[in-house]
């Protein structure tokens, strides 16, 4: 296990699809360098790429990814400035999206983002509010006995 | 089932190689959606989908995705390709209905990849 400490920042811009992704991308092979092992990395990777693309698709200025790398934990942080979300526990529902034509024509629009990101999470966390915008913090525990179901 | 066997069976266009051989193709997961691959998918497989998004190379990054079957005569981009050539993720494309791949590949055994519905 690496002992490394480390804080990786990603801005994310609204509506550059072309890049969508690629913040993610860059985070997991960074974590791999690091010594972060492959099924962590994996986690990690799913749950920023989930972020990472709600804000590209739906936040209205885009926002940040942000990981922060201590020996016991790994924690992601996604925040943005709005729209907001008006009905949180119907956006966690398996399956609910409101991801219009053209994301669905990219892949997009499962209704699985939220869901994936909290089931690759220890400790999962949201908090939004309409016309302000929304913060999710995942954490991924580090040590061996506490990996994710 | 090796990568070149697979193509011939599908009447495919291989877009990529694996610069060493590709891994045996023995687990597939077939879907256009992302995060249904990124929620559904546990381990190292083949993924089999429609979608051509720059997005879909980078799932397969991080999921570890070891082959990708473009169905429907669906051709990504070269700079898609590219990626793909960088990670070294073979690739093909076949005009087949995704329903008919999956149906080809199963019959000459491969088989669905560990994974979870989504209400698990």
């Amino acid at each position: 296990m690496s002992d490394m400490n480390a804080s990786l920042t990603y801005e994310v811009h609204a509506g550059n699809i072309e890049q969508g992704g690629s913040a993610s991308a860059a985070l997991k092979s960074e974590l791999r360098k690091m010594g972060i092992c492959e099924e962590q990395a994996r986690r990690v990777g799913i749950i920023a790429f989930e972020g990472e693309m709600n804000l590209l698709l739906y936040a209205t200025n885009g926002g940040t990814l942000k990981a922060e790398v201590t020996p016991e934990a790994i924690d992601i942080t996604v925040e943005d400035d709005g729209p907001g979300i008006d009905d949180i526990d119907l956006a966690m529902k398996p399956g609910y999206s409101t991801a219009p034509d053209w994301a669905l024509n990219l892949g997009f629009g499962a209704g699985m983002g939220l869901v994936n990101m909290k089931r690759n999470s220890n400790f999962f966390e949201i908090h939004s509010h309409t016309g302000k915008g929304t913060l999710i913090r995942c954490r991924l525990n580090r040590r061996k006995n506490d990996a994710a179901d | 089932m090796k990568f070149s066997d697979v193509s011939i069976l599908l009447e495919g266009q291989i877009l990529f190689d694996a610069s060493a051989g590709s891994d045996v193709i023995d687990k597939a997961y077939a879907a256009d959606l992302l995060s249904d691959v990124l929620a559904l998918t546990e381990e190292r497989t083949t993924l089999i989908t429609g979608t051509i998004s720059p997005q879909v190379i980078r799932v397969a990054e991080i999921l570890n995705i070891i082959a990708i079957i473009f169905v429907r005569g669906k051709r990504p981009s070269q700079e898609i390709i590219d990626y793909a050539q960088r990670l070294d993720i073979p690739m093909l494309t076949t005009r087949k209905t995704m329903f008919e791949t999956c149906g080809l590949l199963y019959a000459n055994g491969v088989r669905p990849c560990k994974n979870r519905t989504a209400d698990e």
